[in-house]
C-alpha cells in the first residue's frame, strides 16, 4: 500500500498510523439543506470522516450521494454509503463515477435494510448484486479502471473501499469468515456494528487477528452511546443483530433517569479507551443516532482532539 | 328416553362426523336453511379416530365463510358429545333453535326462477 | 408446483357482479394439489357464490367444470361448445390458465379466481412454501442445494446479511435465514470454503429481468406451428 488509492483524508489517517476516529450523520426527510448544515457544524473538526446514510431502514431520505457532495461543500470529508436494495449495477457503476466527479472519495458499501421495515414497504427490491459483489465492482472500476463488462471508464473512479461487519449476528462462527471474504473481495476499512458486549468482541478481534486480518484492512470499532436504559431495553427487544448484555442494562438502571445519558456515555469512552490500545482495532466509529450535538462532547472527552491533520 | 327435541331440526344421520364436507353445510345454507350444526363425537372418542376433528376445522372454514359474507357465523356450529348423552342431544337441539329464533330467519332469500 | 391463494369472496363478487350465468372452470393440475382450484373448491365456491347473490334476493346460475390442466391448448379447446353459455368464466387455474382461455375464446370475459403467488411445496400438509424463483440458471449445488436467491429476502449471494436471529429471517418468523442454513451445513461438513470468494455476478437475462421467456424444443415440434 505504498501508493494512496483515493487520497482521501480518512485513507491518509489511517495509513499514516493514526487512531481513527468516525461519525455519522443523515440526511434529512426533505430537501432541507440548511437542517443538514447544522448538524455537520457538530461533527466539523471532530472525526476523520463522516457516514453518510442510504435510506436507512428503508425510510426515504435525502439520497446520500447529494448530501454528501453538500457536506464536500461543506470542508468536511463523507463516507458516501451505498446499499443494494434499490439500486441495480447500472445505477452503482453510474452514481459510483457521480461520486467522485463531485469529489467523494470513500464509499461504504452494504446491503440494506428489507424494505418491508421501511416506510415504502410496497417497493420492489433490486438487489441485482449483493455487497460483497459491490466491493468487488467498486475496487475493479478503481483498480482496473474497468467497467463489470470490461469497458474502459474515462476517468476511474478513486474510492476508499469501505464494508460493515456485524460480529454478533448468527451464526456467529461465521462472521470472521464473512469479514474475511470482504476484505478478500476489497474492502479497505471496516466498521463494525454498534459493540456493546465487550466479551464477545474481545474474542471475536482475536480470531480477526490470528487470520491477519487486521494487517490486510483498517478495522474501525463501532460505538453508540446509550442515551437511557430505556434505548438499550428497546435494542436489545427490537434490533436484530444486536448483542446487549444485561449488565450494561443494570448499569444504566441503577442510576436515576436523568443521569442515565452520563452513564451511557461513561460506557462509551470507556469503550474507546479500550479500543485505542486493542489489537486489531485501528480506530472508533460513533454512532450518535440523532444526538450529533454530543460528538464534540465525546470526542472531547475520548481524547481524541485535535483530529490529525495530514 | 322419550326426551322431546323441537320439531323444526332435519337430523341427517352419518356413520361419523368426518364424512361430513365443506360443500354439504354450504349447500344447506344456500338452499335456505336458517341454521346447520354438526353433532360429533367427544373429542378423543371419535369412532374413526379424528372424524370429529377434522368436521370440526371443517366448521370454523364455513364459520370464515359466512362472515365474508356478512353473514352470523353462529348459524353454523359444532358440538361434541357421547352416543349415551341423550339429555345432552336435547340439550344441544334446544339451544341451537333458540340461538337461530335469536338471530331471525337466513339473510339468504328464496329466489324464483326468472 | 405453482401455489396460488384464492381471491377473497368479495373481490370475485365484484368481478361477476353483473352477470346472470356463470361457469367455473376448475383445473386438476397444481391447484387441485394446492386444495384450490380443484373440483371441490370449484364446488364451494359456486355454492358461496350463490348464497351471496341470494342474500340480495337474486340468483345466479353457475355450471362447474373442472379441466385436466389449463395450460395446454388441447385441454382448453374442450369447453368451445359450451363457452358462449355464459357471460363470464372464472378461472381457478393458476395465471396460465385464464390468459390460455382468454387466448382462445378472444370475445368471452375470464376471470382469475385465484392469485397466483410461487413455485413451492408442501412441507406438511396445509402449508406451503416458496421454494424456487424461477432464474432460469439454477445453481442450488453451490449453496449446499439450498436456494439463496429465492429463499433470501435479500437474494444474497454471499449471506447471511446479519439481521437473522437464531436462525429466522429478519422479515417474517415464518421464514428461516437460508443463508444460516446453508452456513451451517457447509460449517458442519468443514466446507466453509465453497462459500469463500467472489461468485460470479448473476446474469439475469435468464430470469424474468430479460422480459418473457419462451422454452422451445425443436424436436417435439410437430408440423407448421
Amino acid at each position: 500500500m505504498s501508493e494512496l488509492k483515493s487520497g482521501s483524508n480518512l485513507e491518509k489517517v489511517l495509513k499514516a498510523g493514526y487512531f481513527a476516529f468516525t461519525g455519522e450523520c443523515g440526511p434529512p426527510k426533505g430537501a432541507n439543506v440548511a437542517h443538514l448544515k447544522e448538524k455537520f457544524q457538530y461533527l466539523r473538526g471532530c472525526v476523520d470522516a463522516v457516514n453518510v446514510t442510504d435510506n436507512q431502514t428503508a425510510v426515504v431520505r435525502m439520497s446520500s450521494l447529494a448530501a454528501s457532495r453538500l457536506m464536500v461543500e461543506e470542508g468536511l470529508e463523507p463516507n458516501f454509503q451505498m446499499v443494494c436494495r434499490d439500486r441495480n449495477r447500472l445505477a452503482m457503476m453510474s452514481d459510483i463515477l457521480g461520486a467522485h466527479a463531485l469529489g467523494i472519495r470513500n464509499m461504504l458499501c452494504l446491503s440494506g435494510d428489507h424494505q418491508s421495515f421501511g416506510n415504502h414497504p410496497q417497493a420492489k427490491n433490486v438487489h441485482d448484486i449483493d455487497s460483497i459483489q459491490l466491493i468487488a465492482l467498486v475496487k475493479k472500476m478503481r483498480d482496473q479502471g474497468k467497467f463489470l463488462n470490461d469497458e474502459v471508464i474515462d476517468v476511474a473512479p478513486k474510492m476508499f473501499v469501505g464494508a460493515a461487519c456485524n460480529p454478533f449476528a448468527d451464526p456467529y462462527e461465521f462472521r470472521v469468515h464473512r469479514l474475511a471474504n470482504k476484505i478478500e473481495a476489497g474492502a479497505d476499512f471496516i466498521q463494525t456494528q454498534c459493540i456493546f458486549n465487550m466479551d464477545r468482541f474481545r474474542d471475536f478481534m482475536k480470531q480477526v487477528v490470528d487470520m491477519g486480518l487486521d494487517k490486510r484492512c483498517h478495522i474501525l470499532a463501532g460505538v453508540t452511546p446509550m442515551k437511557n436504559a430505556g434505548m438499550a431495553n428497546f435494542m436489545k427487544k427490537f434490533v436484530p443483530g444486536m448483542d446487549i448484555p444485561d449488565d450494561l442494562i443494570n448499569r444504566l438502571k441503577g442510576v436515576d433517569q436523568k443521569d442515565q445519558a452520563e452513564e451511557g456515555i461513561c460506557f462509551a469512552l470507556e469503550q474507546i479507551e479500550e479500543f485505542k490500545q486493542m489489537q486489531g482495532v485501528a480506530g472508533v466509529h460513533l454512532m450518535a443516532i440523532e444526538w450529533e450535538h454530543k460528538v464534540p462532547e465525546i470526542a472531547q472527552r475520548a481524547k481524541v482532539l485535535p483530529r490529525p491533520v495530514v | 328416553m322419550r326426551l322431546s327435541y323441537p320439531s323444526n331440526i332435519k337430523i341427517i344421520q352419518l356413520p361419523c362426523t368426518g364424512r361430513i364436507d365443506i360443500i354439504h353445510l354450504l349447500n344447506a345454507i344456500e338452499n335456505g336453511a336458517d341454521g346447520v350444526y354438526v353433532a360429533g363425537c367427544l373429542e378423543g372418542e371419535c369412532h374413526f379416530i379424528q372424524g370429529n376433528l377434522k368436521a370440526r376445522k371443517k366448521v370454523e372454514y364455513v364459520k370464515k365463510t359466512l362472515t365474508e359474507l356478512g353473514i352470523e357465523p353462529e348459524r353454523v356450529e359444532m358440538f361434541n358429545l357421547s352416543s349415551a348423552q341423550g339429555a345432552r342431544f336435547a340439550q344441544i337441539a334446544n339451544e341451537m333453535v333458540d340461538r337461530i329464533r335469536q338471530l331471525g330467519p337466513t339473510p339468504v332469500k328464496k329466489v324464483h326462477a326468472a | 408446483m405453482i401455489v396460488a391463494d384464492r381471491k377473497p369472496i368479495q373481490e370475485i363478487l365484484a368481478m361477476v357482479k353483473a352477470d346472470k350465468k356463470i361457469l367455473i372452470l376448475g383445473c386438476k393440475g397444481c391447484v387441485t394439489v394446492c386444495n384450490v382450484g380443484g373440483v371441490k373448491e370449484s364446488e364451494i365456491l359456486a355454492s358461496t357464490l350463490k348464497i351471496a347473490r341470494k342474500q340480495q334476493g337474486k340468483d345466479i346460475d353457475i355450471d362447474v367444470r373442472v379441466l385436466e390442466r389449463q395450460c395446454d391448448t388441447e385441454y382448453v379447446a374442450q369447453i368451445k361448445d359450451i363457452v358462449n353459455d355464459y357471460e363470464s368464466v372464472v378461472s381457478l387455474a393458476c395465471g396460465v390458465g385464464p390468459q390460455f382461455l382468454s387466448e382462445m375464446y378472444k370475445e368471452k370475459k375470464f376471470y382469475p379466481g385465484v392469485n397466483t403467488t410461487f413455485f413451492g411445496g408442501a412441507v406438511q400438509h396445509g402449508i406451503w412454501e416458496e421454494r424456487c424463483g424461477g432464474c432460469g440458471t439454477c445453481s442450488i449445488h453451490d449453496f449446499g442445494g439450498l436456494c439463496p436467491i429465492a429463499r433470501c429476502a435479500k437474494s444474497l449471494l454471499h449471506g447471511p446479511c446479519g439481521g437473522s436471529t437464531k436462525g429466522i429471517c429478519e422479515v417474517n418468523p415464518d421464514t428461516i435465514c437460508v443463508w444460516d442454513a446453508i452456513v451451517t451445513k457447509k460449517m458442519a461438513a468443514g466446507e466453509i470454503g465453497d462459500l469463500m470468494g467472489v461468485k460470479g455476478f448473476k446474469d439475469w437475462r435468464s430470469a424474468r429481468d430479460g422480459g418473457p421467456r419462451r422454452s422451445i424444443r425443436e424436436e417435439l415440434i410437430q408440423g407448421n406451428i
